[in-house]
Formats: structure tokens, C-alpha cells, sequence
């Protein structure tokens, strides 16, 4: 009996049915699970972009609230990192991941302070309005490296594009109780208030060890035991409101103001 | 249930635990234990990949070329598998971002293969089935035991809720940083194997 399944033609032909099986299994449960999965991720995002802006607490906190805020009160627009105009283009289908991959859409960074490798030519920005549909907050996406991989996240702006509302991480692998307090609320309480820009122009914000003095505008305390993690916060801050990063769009922005 | 599917369940779980006795499927028990909830949807998934891989392999033990049997065992693990990340990532997106890395590497788990091998390729489907859950759970009591220690006081917290308050949170806990490190495990693995050993000391290898 045993040398009967034994046989070549058999053995194919069973790890052929095997593989097909195996195979709709697989691609069934991706298909039907697809849509679950994809607003899933959209309202992790949503989510995150109405902490940055502040309005999540306002929200009771449930997938609807947050849906409906958000397609209420914040707008989402293409912009060209390098010239800082607004552009056409559908940001829901922007991938800054995808599009740091790929060499038509990316450069290289003259500076990469923030170690990402390739930077997107384009961005999208959050401009998130008050109830009387001005402006309020401006949240803009970073990117980073941290400790052991990059860091994602968001910074909100108030109106003036200077003032922090908040800093809110969205995907990191930083070491659990070091860098991953990156993720307390404690530590993120710190930031708003805060400056990025001096005077002259020039970024600022930065995360200082042993604690910020109580009248530092523009430094917020560092994570304590997590010194590479505390760099890459401050590196990607610099990067991405340097010249670079948003600094061309922010101008352009004060210079017009976008109502 | 039969008398023997009772006993292949409830054996595992200390008698001839996987993780303790077997000392299979360490690699991850070291990663996903710093939180209980984490613990938890591993231990889910791991019961899930075992109690199906053992079911379906079982069904089509007398059908398997012995040549290719481990690849045959593998093609189904890893399907199952790719089906549990699916799922997770469609209904519970906060822990698949958390644990998508490690559920994927439920196929590498020992268990999952070993009990395939060892158990379902000669034994019955109903009972293989109920073999798979028992060795899922028997894992999972190991990892839910170490996620306790780890996340009590390594972070003062149960199931994400406040228990030690911390320090840097205003209380009065120093957080333990060596339990939120992975290796921390090896100690509180190796605490559980003594303490188990001392109840049962039949388990203890000969020299």
C-alpha cells in the first residue's frame, strides 16, 4: 500500500491539489477580508490626524464620530515639497511608502538628518477647520528614523504654522518602555505650546536630555533611556520643517494664508 | 468527548506542556509576552493554526507521499496562518500592527510542526483536533503566565489597566526595564520549568 502513493505521478498530482486548495484558501479570505482591512487602516489614519489636530478628545471616540469629524472639518490637499504650491492629484490614493520607493517619484535628500533614504517629491497636508470653516490646524506628516526602523507620525500646527498643538506618533519599533514612551500621553502633553521656529527663521524644536528648563519655547524633554530614539525625534523635527521638508510651503503659506 | 480527546486536551497544559517539557516554541514566547493582550491573540491564533493544521493533515494523512510529507504539512500551516493575519488585520487592526510579524511567524513555530508530525500523522481527525487546541493552550498558559510578570512589573499595567502606578506617571512604581526586554523571558521560562518540575518531578530528565 505504501508504495502505492509512492509513485511519481501520484505525488505530483497530490501536491498539486494540495497547493490548489492551499492556494483558494489564501486568496478567498484576502479578498473578502479586503474592504474590512482597507477602512481599518483609513480610520487608524483619520484617527491619528484628529489627535495631531486636537479634536479627537472632542469626539466621543467611536469609528463613526471620528469619520464624520473628519469628513466634516479636515481637507486634505496635494503639495510639491521642493516649490511648496499646492498641486492637483487625489491624496487618498498618495502612498508616501510606496513613493519613497520608487525613483521618479523620489529624491535623495542633500542632507538626510532624518535617515530616510529617499524623500517624496510631493506630500499631503491636513487643513483642518473650526466649525465657522477657518483654518485652524495644519497637520503634517513625518517620517524619520528612530532607534531601530523609521518612525512615523504626524505634528499639528496652529494657525500661525509655527505653534505646536501636537506631535503624535502613528507607527514606530522602538524599544518598549524606552522609545515607545514616545507613544505617553505625559510626554506628548509637553508639546503643545511649543515652537519650531526661532526669530531668524531657523528650526528649533528640539528634545533636550536631563530635562527642558520651564522656559525653553522650543524644547520639550527628552525620553530618558531611549538617547537614539530622543536624536531621531529631534532630526526628523529638523528635516522635515527645513528647507527640504515644509519650510517652502510653509512660507508660501503665511505669505497667502490658505482660508 | 471521548475519554482520549480529554486527555490529549488537558495533557498538555502541565503534564507534557509544549513549551516546559518540550521546550518547543521558546522563540516566540520570548517575543510577544511583554503585554497580556498581545499573550492572548497569539495564544487564539497558535490554537487556531494548530487544532486546523492538525485536522486537515490528519484527514489526509493516509493520502500523503511520505517523500514530501513535510512540505505538504508546511503548505497547509503557512495557509492557515496567512488566513489568521488576514483575519486579525480585518478585525482587530491595533494588535495586527503590533503582532503582524510574529503571527506571521507561527509557521516557524516548533509546536505547529511538531504536533503535525508527531501526532496528527498517525492518529484519527477528531482527536487531532482536540491534540492541536490542547497544545495551543498549553503554550498559551506558559505565555499568558510570562506576559503576567512581564507586564505587571515591567510596566505596572494588566491588560493595558493600571496597577503599579509608575513613576514617570506621577505614582510610586519603578518599572522593572529588564522585564520589558524579550530575553526577560528566558528567567521567568525557566522559573516556570522549576516550579513545574518541583510539583511533578517525574519530568525531570535523567542524567
Amino acid at each position: 500500500m505504501s508504495s502505492n502513493k509512492e509513485t511519481f505521478g501520484k505525488t505530483v498530482g497530490f501536491v498539486f491539489i494540495v497547493c490548489l486548495v492551499c492556494a483558494a484558501l489564501v486568496s478567498v479570505s484576502a479578498i473578502q477580508l479586503k474592504p474590512l482591512q482597507v477602512e481599518n487602516k483609513l480610520l487608524d489614519q483619520q484617527t491619528k490626524i484628529l489627535e495631531a489636530s486636537g479634536l479627537l478628545s472632542k469626539t466621543d471616540g467611536s469609528s463613526k464620530a471620528i469619520k464624520a469629524t473628519f469628513a466634516k472639518l479636515v481637507e486634505a490637499k496635494m503639495i510639491d515639497l521642493d516649490s511648496g504650491d499646492f498641486i492637483e492629484g487625489n491624496p487618498e490614493l498618495f502612498d508616501e511608502r510606496r513613493n519613497a520607493r520608487d525613483v521618479t517619484k523620489s529624491d535623495k535628500p542633500k542632507d538626510d538628518m532624518a535617515g530616510i533614504n529617499r524623500r517624496s517629491k510631493d506630500a499631503v497636508v491636513y487643513l483642518v477647520r473650526n466649525d465657522a470653516g477657518k483654518v485652524e490646524t495644519v497637520v503634517l506628516p513625518i517620517v524619520g528614523s528612530g532607534l531601530w526602523d523609521l518612525m512615523y507620525g504626524y505634528v499639528g500646527l496652529e494657525g500661525d504654522l509655527n505653534t505646536v498643538r501636537s506631535v503624535v506618533y502613528s507607527d514606530h519599533k522602538e524599544t518598549p518602555g524606552l522609545g515607545a514612551e514616545v507613544m505617553n500621553p505625559k510626554w506628548k502633553a509637553l508639546w503643545p505650546g511649543k515652537k519650531i521656529y526661532n526669530g531668524a527663521g531657523k528650526v528649533k524644536a528640539n528634545l533636550v536630555k536631563g530635562g527642558a528648563k520651564a522656559d525653553d519655547i522650543h524644547g520639550v524633554d527628552a525620553l530618558s533611556g531611549a538617547t537614539l530614539t530622543s536624536n531621531g525625534v529631534t532630526r526628523t523635527l529638523q528635516f522635515w520643517f527645513g528647507e527640504e521638508g515644509y519650510a517652502p510651503f510653509i512660507a508660501k503659506y503665511r505669505a497667502g494664508g490658505v482660508n | 468527548m471521548s475519554s482520549e480527546a480529554k486527555k490529549v486536551l488537558t495533557q498538555p497544559i502541565v503534564d507534557n506542556n509544549p513549551i516546559a517539557l518540550q521546550v518547543l516554541g521558546i522563540c516566540s514566547a520570548l517575543a510577544v509576552t511583554s503585554s497580556m493582550a498581545n499573550a492572548l491573540v497569539m495564544t487564539l491564533a497558535v490554537v487556531l493554526v494548530t487544532a486546523f493544521s492538525n485536522l486537515f493533515i490528519s484527514i489526509i494523512r493516509n493520502h500523503i507521499p511520505s517523500s514530501v510529507r513535510i512540505i505538504v504539512q508546511m503548505a497547509i500551516i503557512a495557509s492557515l496562518v496567512i488566513v489568521v493575519d488576514q483575519v486579525l488585520k480585518a478585525f482587530s487592526y491595533q494588535l495586527s500592527k503590533e503582532l503582524s510579524v510574529f503571527v506571521g511567524l507561527i509557521i516557524t513555530n516548533c509546536i505547529v510542526m511538531g504536533r503535525a508530525e508527531a501526532f496528527a500523522m498517525k492518529e484519527k481527525p477528531g482527536v487531532s483536533f482536540w491534540d492541536g487546541i490542547g497544545n495551543g493552550l498549553g503554550y498559551g498558559f506558559i505565555l499568558m503566565t510570562v506576559a503576567f510578570f512581564r507586564e505587571l512589573f515591567g510596566f505596572g499595567t494588566l491588560f493595558g489597566i493600571e496597577i503599579l502606578p509608575l513613576i514617570q506617571n506621577d505614582g510610586w512604581y519603578q518599572a522593572n526595564g529588564l522585564l520589558v526586554l524579550p530575553f526577560s523571558s528566558f528567567f521567568i521560562i525557566g522559573f516556570i520549568i522549576w516550579a513545574i518540575r518541583q510539583y511533578k518531578p517525574e519530568q525531570v530528565e535523567k542524567d
